[in-house]
Formats: C-alpha cells, sequence, structure tokens
C-alpha cells in the first residue's frame, strides 16, 4: 500500500513539477509519415519517417537534461556523454537499384553505415568514437564494435554536417562502414523501441519483420541532428529522424500483377495514428495515375529529386480517413508501362583481372543528362590489405583524360588505417566517367584471415556525392500549369538537388594458405605424440618381472594326486 | 655412388616398368578413393525440388527460323523479370577453321541477371547456354529460360544468378568473361557489360543437343588442363543418384564389376580419355574458359544414346535447380575438395598424391641418367687436376658446342611457333592449298627441317664434336627436360605424363654411338609429333570409333590446326610450350644422335 502511495505521490510531483516550470519541460513534437511509391519496375517502394523535435540542447555546459518524453533516453545520454554533434546511422539489407528503381528518399550502402560529427569540445575524438561505436552496438545489436582505426576515414568533402553549425574541420569526423554487416528483426526490434508509441499504435504497426524482411530491399537509419527552434534561430533544437525504406516485389509476391495494398503489402491495416503524434500522415504517389482506393480529395504537389511529383494524402488524425470500418487499408493498382525517367547520377563498380596477385578497381560513373556538366564529389575508403598503387590512378570520361579537380588522398598504414581517396570529378553531359585503380592483394598473417578467408574480404561502398541539376528545370511544358512570370528562371532550389549515390561493396579474393595444412599437422603429431610417446613412456615406466610359466593341465593334475599322496610337488 | 653409376641401366629400366604398372594401377578400385561432398554447405542441407515444367520450346524453333535470335532472347528474358544486357563482339581468325566453318566471327551475347532480394551484389552464379546459330542446343536454351521464370518467383536466393546465352560457342564465353573481368588476353574486340553480378562463384554449362535424353555427360576438363573443384562433380553425381538419372564421364557409364578384367579395362579406358583430354590443354566445354578466373565450372551435356532409359526435361530441371540451390548456399568459394584429379569414374577419383609417383618415376629416371653423367664427366676432371694445362684448354669450346645446339634448336623452335601462321599468305600464294592447309603443312614442313639441321650445326661448328661435347650436351639437355617436364606436370599432369612416357626412353638412351639409322627411326617414331598422332588414335579406339590411318592422318592435321588456334583465341599454352621447348629439347637429343 505504501509502495502505491508512494509511486502515485511520484507521478503527482513530476506532474506538478512539470506544470510549475515550464522552462524546464522543452517543447517537444513527433511526427510521424509513410510515403508509398510504385515503381516502373513493378516493385513498390515504401518509405517511413518518425520525427521527434525537441528544443532543449544536450551539449550546453552546466545544464544536465535528466527528463525526457518523447525522445529516447538512451540516444539522448549517448549523446551528451560524447558530445555528439551529429549523427547518422543506417542499416542495409540488399542494394538499392538505381537504374530501376530511380533514387530513393535517403541513400544508404548495403550494410552498416556510421558518420559521427563531434563537438568541436573534444580533446580526444578517437577515444570518443570507440566508446560510441561500442555503445551504439549494443543499443542497435548490430556489430559495430568492429568499427575501428582500420575502417575508420576521415572524409575531407564528402559528408559535411546536415545541421546546423559550420563545422568543416574534419578532424571532428568519423566515418565508417560495415559492407558484410547483415540486417535482421534483432536490429529492427531496438530501432522500434525508440518510436515513442513502440509499434503499438501509429504507422509503426505496420513494421513487422514477417513482411519487411520478405522485401527486395530494406534499410533503417537512425539521424540525429541540430537545427533551428524557429526562424530567428536564436536557440537550438534537436533532431530526430528515424527513417526505413523497403521495397517489395511484385513477381515473388504478386504473381506478376501490378496490384497492392497496405495489407498485403504488411499484412496489417492502419486504425489510427500514434496518440502523441502532431502529425501523422500517409501519401501515394499518384504522378503516373494509378487507381487508389479509397480515393482522398487531399492532394499535395512537391518537387522531389528533380522530379514534380503528385502525391495523395492521409491524414490519419481525422477520423474520417478511416471511413465506416475503421480502418484504413489503401489499394493500389497500375499500369506502370511508362518510361522511367532514367536516374541523371548513377555509379557502379567492379574489380576487374583475375589471379591472386593484382587487381584493379573500376568505378564507373554515368551523367545521362543530355546537356549538362555537372561535378561529383567521389570518395573512396579501401581496406589497407588491398595496396594501391595510386599512381595507376586514371579518371577517363569518352575516352579522354579527365583531370580532377580536386584530390585528397591518404595512403593507408598497414594494419593501422585504410586508403581514402576524395575527387571532385566533372562529369560530361552524357557520358561515363571510369575511375580505375590497381592494387596489389597483401599477404595477411595467419591469425588475421577471417574464420570464412575463401568467401573473400569486403571492400566498402564508394560514395557519389553530387548537385544534380533538376529535371524539372529542363522541362519546359510546365509552363502551362504555372504563371509565365515565375518560370522564365529556374528558381534555385528547384534547379539543382543533393543527391548521394552509393557503389555497390566489393568482395576481393586474398591469397589464401590452405588452412586444413595445419589442421592436418596437429592430427599428425597428435597421432605422433599418442602412438609414439605413448608407448615410448609406457616401456620406460613398467617394470619387468620374469613370469612364471604355468603348469600344463597335465602336471597340475599330476601335483593334484601327489598332494594328496603327500609326496613333494613336481614343478 | 658407385651403386647407382654401376646400376644406373637396371635401375632405369625398372623406374621406367614400375611407372608404367603404377600409372595402370591407378584404374584398379581398390587403389582409388571413393568422391565424398566435402564441402559442409553442400552436404547434408535438405533441398527440396520442385522443378521448372513447360519448357518454351516451340518458342525457341521458331524464331531461330526467322534469325533475329538475340532480340527474341531479350524480350524473352524481359518478360521473366530479368535484368536484361546483351553484348556484341567479333574476331578475325588467324587463318579460318574448317572444323567450325568460321573466320569472321561476330556475335552477340545476351545475358540477364536474376538480382536476389537483399544480397548487395557482390556474388553471383553463372548458367550458360551456347546458343549457334541452327538448332543445335535450342534445347538448352529453352530449359535455361524456363528455368529463368521458375527461379525468379524464389525468394532464396542469397547470390545474383547469371543467365548467358553465348552464340559461337567458346568465342562468346571468352568475350563475355573477358568484359566481365575486363581483361584482354588474346585480341577480341567486344562491347563492354553494362551490368554485373560481383564475383562469380560457380559457373553450369547446359548442352543439350536433342528433345530425347537419355544420360548425362558431365565435362570438368578446360583450358590447359585445369579441372574445376571435385566438389562440383561431387554434387553433379549425387543429384544424379537423387533423382535417377544416368550419368557419365567421359561418355563412359559406370560398372559395378571392379574384379573383372571387363571392369577393370573400362575405369582404364575412361581414365586414360580423361588423361587423353585434358593432355590436349583444350577446353571441352564452355565451362573451361571460366577455370582462368577462379570460377568453379562444369558443362552438362544431354546425350541421346537410344536406350530405353529416357529422361525428360522436369527432371533435367530439378537437377540443375538441386545444383544451382546447393551452389547458392555456398558460403565460401569451392575450395575443401581436390583440384587435381583423375576420374576412372564418377564415384572414384585418384588424387594428386596417388598419380603424382608415376611420373616422379619417369623423371627419376633423367635424374639418374644426369648423375651418372656428371660423375662420368668427373672422372676426367679429377684427372686433369694432376695434367692442369690439358685440362683447362677443351672447357672454352664446350661452353660453345653446347650452347650452339641449345641456340639452333630454340631459333627452329621459335620459326614453328611464328612462321606458319604468319608465312601463310606466302603459302596460298604459292602453293594450291587453303589457308588453313598452309598453316598446318607449313607447321610439319618446319618440324621435318629441324631434324636436317644437326648435319648445318657440325658444319658451322669449326672442330670435331668430341666425347665430352656430346656428354655436357646430354647433361644439358636431360636436365632441361626434366625441369621442363616437372614443370609441366604441375600444371597439367597428363600433358607431363603422355610426355615423359614417350620423351623418357630415347632421351635416356641416346648416345651418338648407337646404330644411326635404327636409333634415328626410333627417334623420330618417339617424337613429340608422333605422340601426337598416336595420341588421335587411342583416342578415337578409345571413343569406340577407331579410324584408318589416312582418316587419322586428316585428324592429326585437323588437331595441329585446331591447337594453334586454341592458342590464338583462348590462350591455350599447349601449341606454344610444344614448339618453344619440348621440340628444341628433342632436337638437342637427335643433335646428340648426329654427333661426329
Amino acid at each position: 500500500h505504501t509502495h502505491l502511495n508512494y509511486k502515485l505521490g511520484l507521478t503527482l510531483q513530476n506532474r506538478t513539477s512539470e506544470a510549475l516550470t515550464p522552462a524546464a519541460a522543452a517543447r517537444d513534437e513527433f511526427q510521424e509519415e509513410l510515403v508509398i511509391r510504385p515503381l516502373h519496375s513493378g516493385d513498390i517502394y515504401a518509405s517511413f519517417q518518425f520525427r521527434t523535435l525537441w528544443d532543449t540542447d544536450f551539449l550546453q555546459e552546466g545544464q544536465k537534461v535528466s527528463h525526457y518524453r518523447l525522445f529516447p533516453k538512451s540516444l539522448g545520454q549517448v549523446l551528451s556523454k560524447f558530445s555528439v554533434r551529429e549523427l547518422h546511422i543506417s542499416f542495409t539489407q540488399g542494394f538499392w537499384r538505381t537504374m530501376q528503381w530511380g533514387q530513393p528518399f535517403i541513400p544508404s550502402p548495403p550494410g552498416a553505415e556510421l558518420w559521427v560529427w563531434f563537438h568541436d569540445t573534444v580533446s580526444d575524438v578517437d577515444g570518443n568514437w570507440k566508446e560510441l561505436t561500442n555503445v551504439l552496438s549494443g543499443i542497435f545489436c548490430a556489430s559495430l564494435n568492429f568499427i575501428d582505426l582500420t575502417n575508420t576515414v576521415q572524409p575531407s568533402a564528402s559528408f559535411k554536417p546536415l545541421g546546423l553549425g559550420n563545422a568543416t574541420d574534419h578532424r571532428f569526423l568519423r566515418y565508417a562502414t560495415l559492407p558484410r554487416e547483415i540486417v535482421c528483426t534483432e536490429n529492427l526490434t531496438p530501432w522500434k523501441k525508440l518510436l515513442p508509441c513502440g509499434s503499438k499504435a501509429g504507422l509503426a504497426v505496420l513494421l513487422k519483420s514477417e513482411k519487411l524482411f520478405h522485401s527486395s530491399f530494406h534499410s533503417q537509419a537512425v539521424h540525429i541532428r541540430p537545427v533551428c527552434q524557429d526562424e530567428q534561430c536564436t536557440s537550438k533544437a534537436w533532431e530526430l529522424r528515424q527513417t526505413l525504406n523497403v521495397v517489395f516485389d511484385l513477381y515473388t509476391a504478386g504473381q506478376g500483377k501490378k496490384e497492392w495494398s497496405l495489407f498485403k503489402m504488411f499484412s496489417r491495416t492502419l486504425t489510427e495514428a500514434c496518440p502523441l503524434a502532431t502529425s501523422s500522415k500517409v501519401y501515394v504517389d499518384i504522378t503516373d495515375n494509378p487507381e487508389l482506393s479509397p480515393a482522398t480529395p487531399l492532394l499535395s504537389q512537391a518537387v522531389v529529386l528533380g522530379d514534380r511529383r503528385t502525391y495523395s494524402v492521409f491524414d490519419l488524425t481525422r477520423a474520417e480517413t478511416f471511413g465506416q470500418l475503421r480502418s484504413l487499408n489503401l489499394l493500389l493498382r497500375w499500369k506502370g508501362d511508362g518510361e522511367m525517367l532514367r536516374p541523371l547520377l548513377h555509379a557502379e563498380r567492379y574489380v576487374a583481372g583475375f589471379g591472386l596477385q593484382t587487381g584493379e578497381i573500376h568505378t564507373v560513373i554515368y551523367n545521362n543528362h543530355p546537356y549538362r556538366a555537372f561535378p561529383v564529389l567521389l570518395m573512396d575508403s579501401v581496406p589497407w590489405y588491398l595496396q594501391l598503387y595510386i599512381h595507376t590512378l586514371t579518371v577517363t570520361s569518352k575516352s579522354r583524360d579527365n583531370k580532377p579537380s580536386y584530390i585528397h588522398y591518404q595512403p593507408a598504414k598497414d594494419r593501422h588505417r585504410p586508403h581514402l581517396l576524395e575527387m571532385l570529378i566533372q562529369l560530361p553531359p552524357h557520358s561515363m566517367t571510369e575511375v580505375t585503380v590497381q592494387f596489389e592483394r597483401a599477404l595477411l598473417k595467419w591469425t588475421e584471415y577471417t574464420p570464412d578467408p575463401n568467401h573473400g574480404f569486403y571492400v566498402g561502398s564508394s560514395v557519389v556525392s553530387a548537385l544534380v541539376p533538376s529535371m524539372v528545370a529542363m522541362n519546359t511544358n510546365f509552363t502551362q500549369d504555372q504563371p509565365l512570370f515565375s518560370s522564365f528562371v529556374p528558381v534555385k532550389e528547384e534547379s539543382s538537388y543533393f543527391v548521394r549515390v552509393y557503389t555497390e561493396p566489393l568482395l576481393v579474393n586474398l591469397p589464401t594458405p590452405d588452412f586444413s595444412m595445419p589442421y592436418n599437422v596437429i592430427c599428425l603429431t597428435c597421432t605422433v605424440v599418442a602412438v609414439g610417446y605413448g608407448s615410448f613412456y609406457n616401456l620406460l615406466t613398467r617394470t619387468f618381472q620374469v613370469d612364471e610359466p604355468s603348469l600344463p593341465l597335465a602336471k597340475r593334475l599330476a601335483n593334484l594326486i601327489r598332494r594328496i599322496r603327500g609326496v613333494p610337488l613336481l614343478t | 655412388r658407385g651403386l647407382l653409376t654401376r646400376l644406373n641401366t637396371p635401375i632405369c629400366i625398372v623406374c621406367y616398368l614400375a611407372a608404367i604398372v603404377w600409372f595402370m594401377g591407378l584404374a584398379f578400385e581398390p587403389f582409388t578413393l571413393r568422391t565424398d561432398m566435402s564441402e559442409n554447405a553442400m552436404g547434408s542441407t535438405m533441398v527440396l525440388l520442385r522443378g521448372a515444367s513447360a519448357v518454351p520450346r516451340q518458342g525457341v524453333r521458331s524464331s531461330q527460323k526467322t534469325g533475329a535470335v538475340s532480340t527474341w532472347l531479350v524480350k524473352a528474358m524481359q518478360s521473366r523479370g530479368l535484368e536484361v544486357f546483351t553484348q556484341s563482339f567479333s574476331r578475325k581468325l588467324p587463318f579460318p577453321d574448317e572444323n567450325k566453318e568460321r573466320y569472321m566471327v561476330r556475335g552477340t551475347n545476351v545475358y540477364g541477371i536474376l538480382r536476389a532480394p537483399r544480397a548487395p551484389r557482390t556474388e553471383a552464379l553463372v548458367i550458360s547456354a551456347p546458343c549457334s546459330p541452327g538448332d543445335s542446343n535450342n534445347q538448352a536454351v529453352g530449359l535455361l529460360l524456363a528455368l529463368a521464370q521458375y527461379f525468379r518467383n524464389q525468394v532464396y536466393w542469397a547470390k545474383d544468378i547469371i543467365f548467358l546465352v553465348n552464340e559461337h560457342d567458346l568465342m562468346g564465353t571468352q568475350a563475355w568473361l573477358e568484359a566481365y573481368h575486363h581483361t584482354n588476353i588474346t585480341g577480341m574486340e567486344y562491347s563492354p557489360l553494362q551490368g554485373r553480378g560481383g564475383s562469380i562463384q560457380a559457373a553450369l554449362s547446359l548442352e543439350l543437343s536433342s528433345d530425347v535424353i537419355t544420360s548425362l555427360d558431365l565435362i570438368l576438363d578446360g583450358l590447359n588442363g585445369q579441372l574445376p573443384n571435385l566438389d562440383l562433380a561431387n554434387l553433379f553425381y549425387a543429384f544424379c543418384q537423387k533423382l535417377g538419372v544416368l550419368c557419365t564421364i567421359q561418355g563412359k557409364l559406370q560398372r559395378n564389376d571392379w574384379d573383372t578384367a571387363e571392369g577393370y579395362t573400362h575405369a582404364a579406358q575412361t581414365m586414360m580419355l580423361m588423361v587423353l583430354k585434358q593432355a590436349c590443354g583444350r577446353s571441352w566445354g564452355d565451362h573451361g574458359l571460366f577455370l582462368r578466373y577462379h570460377i568453379e565450372a562444369a558443362s552438362v551435356r544431354g546425350i541421346n544414346s537410344f536406350r530405353h532409359y529416357k529422361t525428360d526435361a522436369a527432371t533435367i530441371g530439378r537437377l540443375l535447380e538441386g545444383m544451382v540451390r546447393k551452389l547458392n548456399n555456398l558460403l565460401e568459394r569451392l575450395h575443401q575438395s581436390y583440384f587435381f584429379y583423375l576420374l576412372p569414374s564418377l564415384s572414384r577419383f585418384v588424387s594428386i598424391g596417388c598419380y603424382m609417383p608415376a611420373f616422379g618415376l619417369l623423371v627419376v629416371i633423367l635424374l639418374l641418367r644426369a648423375l651418372d653423367l656428371w660423375v662420368h664427366l668427373g672422372a676426367p676432371a679429377l684427372a686433369a687436376v694432376e695434367g692442369v694445362t690439358e685440362a683447362q684448354q677443351p672447357s672454352g669450346p664446350a661452353v660453345l658446342t653446347v650452347l650452339t645446339p641449345v641456340v639452333i634448336s630454340h631459333l627452329t623452335g621459335v620459326a614453328l611457333y611464328l612462321l606458319p601462321v604468319h608465312l601463310q599468305e606466302m603459302a596460298v600464294e604459292h602453293f594450291p592449298v587453303s589457308e588453313t592447309e598452309a598453316v598446318v603443312l607449313t607447321a610439319v614442313a618446319i618440324y621435318t627441317t629441324g631434324l636436317a639441321l644437326p648435319h648445318n650445326t657440325q658444319r658451322l661448328l669449326s672442330g670435331e664434336g668430341t666425347e665430352q661435347g656430346w656428354k655436357v650436351l646430354k647433361l644439358t639437355a636431360l636436365l632441361y627436360l626434366a625441369v621442363l617436364l616437372g614443370c609441366t606436370a604441375l600444371i597439367n599432369f597428363s600433358l607431363g605424363f603422355v610426355l615423359a612416357v614417350t620423351l623418357v626412353p630415347i632421351t635416356a638412351s641416346m648416345t651418338p654411338h648407337m646404330p644411326k639409322a635404327l636409333s634415328a627411326l626410333v627417334m623420330v617414331l618417339l617424337s613429340p609429333a608422333f605422340t601426337i598422332l598416336y595420341c588421335v588414335f587411342i583416342y578415337q579406339e578409345l571413343i569406340e570409333a577407331p579410324v584408318s590411318v589416312s582418316e587419322g592422318w586428316m585428324l592429326f592435321l585437323s588437331v595441329i590446326s585446331q591447337g594453334i588456334l586454341d592458342h590464338a583465341l583462348y590462350g591455350s599454352l599447349v601449341y606454344p610450350l610444344l614448339a618453344l621447348f619440348i621440340y628444341p629439347c628433342w632436337l638437342m637429343f637427335w643433335n646428340i644422335l648426329f654427333w661426329s
């Protein structure tokens, strides 16, 4: 009884303190959103975003934040403990097929990717980074603890902070990828736990692992960054964006029909918004005029990734969205026979050559824009056991040498640091640019091989970042919809957009010794020891005695009779 | 030392006989090992086979009549949900290939990639089917498309699967592989590939020429005698057993009566066929070119031998499905089992440890003879310590006497390697022969001309050949041959062994003091060219298609032209090895015979 009283008192106290000191309880809000986009290949792309905004500053001196409402406490503590200014982490299973699917809303490389900007007051960045990766690996149940100095780089230009602040000193940036990381339910569960409603209500009810992992592509991410509280930007707020992108395969699940419903995708329907959310919306891309039911009068137009798209909007905070059945099951049927807009920027990578001594990494970047050239920033991080011959680096476009205007190269140190290569390359219009560099495969020490050395060793994706000229600016037909006075000079925001394209990771075989050999040697040695030494030891330690030969049966019988008769026995 | 020099000849004879007996004993079943799956990932895992049905044969046939195969294939693959790409290639052969009737080759490869869900494009498997104009392999293409359709609807793929339909059989494969790995070893012209699937782990090639399949033949021998990992053969055998499909290797069924004479002969024949095929160093199926890139590959060929037993297409589909699924399960590249082996049957194999002694015994003869010569050469040298001035004098010319024949025979070898292809135009102008005949006959002519050289060599030299001179030359030649054969056998055991069997007896026994005419005849009969001729006859005998002498001669000529073409087109090393090394080495011994 007292316990209950105590608990009640505590909650009351909390309530009152909140009411009494409004300054202490900073404003926070939560938004959730789902975008569904039918793709031309017949697949369907669903992108979830959950955004928590909190008007407080963890990093402020002398202020200890201990009262958490919507913002997950585990992350908040990590941010303040390690003085993190910005944190981006993604877990991806599969490869985003740019040529079939177009650009994703939030790109990510296969495996795990983590990049963090530390606050410039941090003195031991490497130490903080090491500890942070270990803590995050606990939070997300992932092998992020495999991130160490041998796969961490400090890109000088490719990863600029996305939030507030003008940090340019890349000593406070750490970037690492784990291309081998496999993402599964054990990573999804902790990710869902960070949501204010968990997976109990709102859009998160759709996140059931048995459907999410029955897809062609799955990617989940957490992005934390400081943003402005208001337009004047007098004080900082923290933004946490949790995103989850998934592409469902039409062929394997839909038997060739281009027809989808929320229930088919997630085996759930929507019944309510998350009660804690200020906004909860579902957007469906209807630019290509799919049949959508139930229909909604709410439409929204936006320029997304340089392309003008039209969306139907379903507001889950309004009761009429759910209709009579109290549940929302979107049904989508589309032809999808129109030509897809060719992605303007696209990159791929492969290993050339054969044999186990040398090889060549080829990175091919395509600019599909018919008349505009634009620069891209290419970042490559190659593990030390591929020894790059940087003098063989060539960049060719249209079979002509293309000299990069900026090169940042940090050579590897064996067993300490990977190679980092960053280049600013101008891509001519409608061209294919090939970047090649030769490498030699290092011979590892025998303890450095993974348990499956014949599988090969991974090289993380290279990253192509660019401001791509927008298709909207290229298209002149849209003047019909817009007033003429507004469309002569293209608007800046619409004239180009930022994309990051990740290439596929590489699997490279290194010269591998026959590991069954030591095993054979061990077996042989053990046999020799057991048989040879054992018998020898036996011989040495045994005491020998002359064995009295036992008498033949006839003699024993004779002795028996002699004993009875009392005469001396035979020997 | 005394023992070795005194009993040198008997020991050599015993070694030679022991080598032959050892080799023939390899086919005897109790001496061989049973094959079993070493790769854990492919071992006991359950694979439920459902099989691809509905082979669209009709489509293939009708479209091939119209000739637009590649466009039809692109559409067919696209409709099955693959990412489809094409590659065009062209190649002008060094001289017309009369067997396949081609000279200017121009073709298109079509390939479709089935992307594995949630896989990062790092690993791939290849299923290929050669498709040439005419309808020789359209069953395989049909099966390939059916498999593609079936595989596309499955969710368990962990590796991308590339379905490749290559034109002009090996040349298409070569162009595709070179483009995939961005290499150019043979001067092929091709367009770059647009889509890739990462590092290829394994490949299967399908050849089904007829509607009715009674058995499946597994072909392993690749370029330069390379073999895929034995686990690939084990996998094929395991599924054939499971599905009750008759399977053969070298076209020979397996027999169970190893203890009878027929049983042994059968196993020995199968093994001999493998040795001969491996020795000739050409790729016996499309798979052979993959091996260079460390991709384990095998060809599966459907055989119609007009037996009662028939296998339907669905069963073959299930078999391939099973194999591909097990390969899909692989966590590492195939590496657990043997890479060097001989197969007397599909269920039995001879590992490198068992067959190498047979070769070792042959090479030991060369080394023993060399040791013997060294001892004999050393004896006068010991005497020379006392008479210093005498012994020093001949050492100067000795080097020259050795060097001249070595250089001249190697120059002949270079001529044999270079001239046939380069002189073809001149030959065609002056003689009424086709280009191919010109090349082959030039090669034969240069080969025979080489035999006349020793006399000229002697005339070039100022003085008479001394006793010591030929001994030094023979010592050099013996060691040279031993190293040559040793290196060859390490890469291609069969080639090394076949050459050793014929070359070792004459080279070991050759001296200038033997009766000239008889030994010259024996030497010619055991020269590399005649070895090829014998191999042709033995091979024809073993595949139960014996030929007459004239047919054999024609086959011999075509084998030579094929050897030269294989070298030019795919980088086979047998022709340069024979022309640049083995033949000059044999010429050195020829030189010794005519040492005057």
